[in-house]
């Protein structure tokens, strides 16, 4: 049976079971994009984990006689501080790589959240269907009908802006989208054959969730997750920026953006180099949900 | 068609009611609001006048019922700052603001579309290469610090710009282009894509082959296909348009809706965010329901039954 059948090469043969993650990292591996996107989040990865080890200085360390310095390689440039140095002396390179942790672990923290939030809701109302899937909808609408970030915004300001109260509130924010694309998903695989055979050889409902739909609605979670840590990137950086994220002294990319606004005429650098690391780290998410749509997707030609 | 208008607007009802219920939380969440107005040596029994005066000792849920009623009626009591109803001072910012978001809209209309028809037409040349990595770009620079770029380039280096507040066209410049990137970045790529969908059609064929020309089958049979999914992403858009708008005019001190509303929060001027929150979620589903009717004049096949 696992003979090739007349006319195909060896390699047209039948994939083995398990190869599934394998075949995807191989179709992505080339593709410029997704190598770029791979690269870059990899340096903040590492940046996030170690950041000890990879800042040049110590990201707190103040010095009145060494602020708003230009990047080392310029005219008064410090050696050491690659990329200047903000109001208060501070490494600027040291903060961002320091400001990744926190920009990395609220993301993540927060697309878990509304990641939670929106499989059960979305799982709930494409399989039950009914009035499950009329009140769901009902939410999800309403939630989707408003510009939330204006209510993040002043719901921060109110309970105040710790971490916990971030990561939940920006993932209460997110949910609808989530639940949209699962309840999507759902209604595409539900119908299918498989499903069928789980119910007639007497499969609870909760198997039938949790073995046969879940694992085939990954793919599209995965891509949508990786949109959405693009998003809460964005998201976290917009509420520092206005400072209603994360709290100084903790370095935050959007913070920094914002201390630099007020000394733009004596030092562009200290709002400039953040924004770029936000930037690319955002351009990498986004470009690996494009590329990993179109490696998961079974029906595109991979050549 | 009346009837579909009736049904849409009895629709958005329980949007507005959840609306009104966060903006009520907000006093709550913040714990006692005696605390907020009240300085803290103040008696018991003058809090206990002050609670029933203002229902504060009532019921949660009559309580809420009361704001509703209040603020159906426009009445959000007055601001805490400036003493004066909330809905007139955010009203006296609205032009100002309704100026940089149909400025900015504009802007993401009048480039995007062409853009991305262009892109959709030249399929894999070096300028549909241009348009998707400019529309890539414009999705992952944050607002906010696109305006800090463009403050430093063209107001503190080159002085092309005034940096912020408002009165000349010049004043609107900069807080249009920056509010406008990420539409215009969305709409280029919709566009484009539907474009490509369109463009392999049969009736495209068909003018074709009839003789039209080029241009006009381009920008009037195909592009007027194309535009619905573009006009649903607008439509859409314009609640991130709004949200976009507190960034805004915070970076560039545009003294409008966006920029009284982070103050609000910044003051804890809570009859203020209320009203702000209330107006924005009027003006959003307004311009939903204008997009939804205009489908009907876009495409004749959409009946409202």
């Amino acid at each position: 049976m696992a003979d090739a059948a007349p006319g195909l090469s060896p390699s047209d043969r039948m994939p083995p079971r398990r190869s599934q993650s394998s075949l995807v990292l191989r179709r992505l591996l080339v593709k410029p994009g997704a190598i770029f996107s791979l690269l870059i989040l990899a340096v903040f990865v590492a940046c996030a984990l170690f950041p000890e080890l990879i800042a040049p200085q110590d990201p707190f360390a103040q010095s009145l006689g060494r602020r708003l310095r230009p990047p080392a390689f310029m005219e008064r440039g410090l050696e050491g501080y690659w990329l200047g140095t903000d109001q208060l002396g501070r490494d600027v390179l040291s903060r961002i790589i320091h400001g990744a942790r926190i920009t990395l672990w609220v993301a993540l923290l927060a697309v878990a959240v509304s990641g939670i939030l929106g499989i059960f809701a979305g799982l709930a109302a494409g399989f039950f269907g009914g009035r499950t899937d009329a009140v769901v909808l009902r939410l999800i609408d309403m939630q989707l009908a408003f510009p939330v970030v204006l209510l993040v915004i002043a719901i921060v300001a109110v309970v105040g802006p710790s971490v916990t109260n971030l990561i939940i509130l920006m993932g209460l924010s997110a949910w609808p989208r989530f639940a949209r694309i699962v309840r999507g998903a759902v209604l595409s695989v539900r119908t299918l054959e498989f499903v069928d055979a789980a119910r007639s050889v007497g499969a609870s409902q909760l198997r039938i969730v949790a073995a046969h739909i879940l694992p085939n609605i990954m793919s599209a979670i995965i891509v949508y997750a990786s949109f959405e840590l693009a998003r809460m990137i964005l998201l976290e950086a917009t509420l520092s920026f206005l400072g209603l994220g994360i709290q100084p002294p903790t370095p935050t990319w959007g913070g920094m953006i914002n201390d630099g606004r007020s000394y733009l005429s004596i030092s562009w650098s200290v709002s400039l180099f953040p924004g770029i690391a936000i930037a690319f780290v955002i351009l990498a998410f986004n470009l690996l949900g494009d590329e990993l749509r179109d490696a998961l997707d079974p029906q595109l030609n991979h050549d | 068609m009346l009837r579909y208008v009736a049904r849409r607007l009895l629709l958005t009802l329980p949007v507005f009611v959840g609306i009104l219920f966060i903006s009520f939380l907000l006093t709550h969440l913040s714990g006692d609001p005696t605390d907020l107005i009240l300085t803290p040596d103040t008696p018991d029994h003058v809090r206990e006048e002050f609670r029933r005066r203002h229902g504060l000792d009532q019921p949660f849920l009559v309580q809420f019922y009361q704001f509703c009623i209040r603020a159906l009626q426009g009445d959000f009591g007055n601001s805490l700052r400036f003493n004066q109803p909330a809905l007139e001072l955010v009203f006296e910012r609205l032009g100002a603001t309704a100026e940089l978001a149909l400025a900015a809209m504009f802007l993401a209309i009048a480039v995007g579309i062409p853009a991305g028809v262009v892109a959709a037409y030249r399929r894999n040349t070096p300028i549909d290469l241009g348009v998707r990595a400019v529309s890539l770009f414009g999705l992952a620079v944050p607002s906010f610090y696109l305006g800090v770029v463009l403050i430093f380039v063209f107001a503190v280096w080159l002085r092309w710009f005034p940096s912020g507040g408002r009165g000349t066209w010049m004043h609107l410049v900069l807080p249009a282009v920056v509010l406008a990137v990420d539409q215009l970045a969305l709409i280029a790529r919709t566009t484009r894509s539907c474009m490509l969908d369109v463009l392999n059609q049969d009736y495209v064929r068909t003018a074709r082959s009839k003789g039209l020309g080029e241009g006009w089958v381009v920008w009037g049979h195909a592009l007027r296909n194309a535009f619905i999914p573009v006009l649903t992403v607008i439509g859409l858009q314009f609640g991130i348009l709004l949200g976009g708008v507190v960034v805004t005019e915070t970076v560039f001190s545009w003294p409008g809706v966006g920029r009284l509303a982070v103050q609000a929060i910044y003051a804890r001027d809570f009859p203020v965010v209320q009203a702000t929150v209330f107006l924005f979620a009027v003006i959003f589903v307004i311009v939903n329901l204008i997009v939804d009717l205009l489908y009907a004049v876009l495409d004749p096949r959409i009946g409202y039954k």
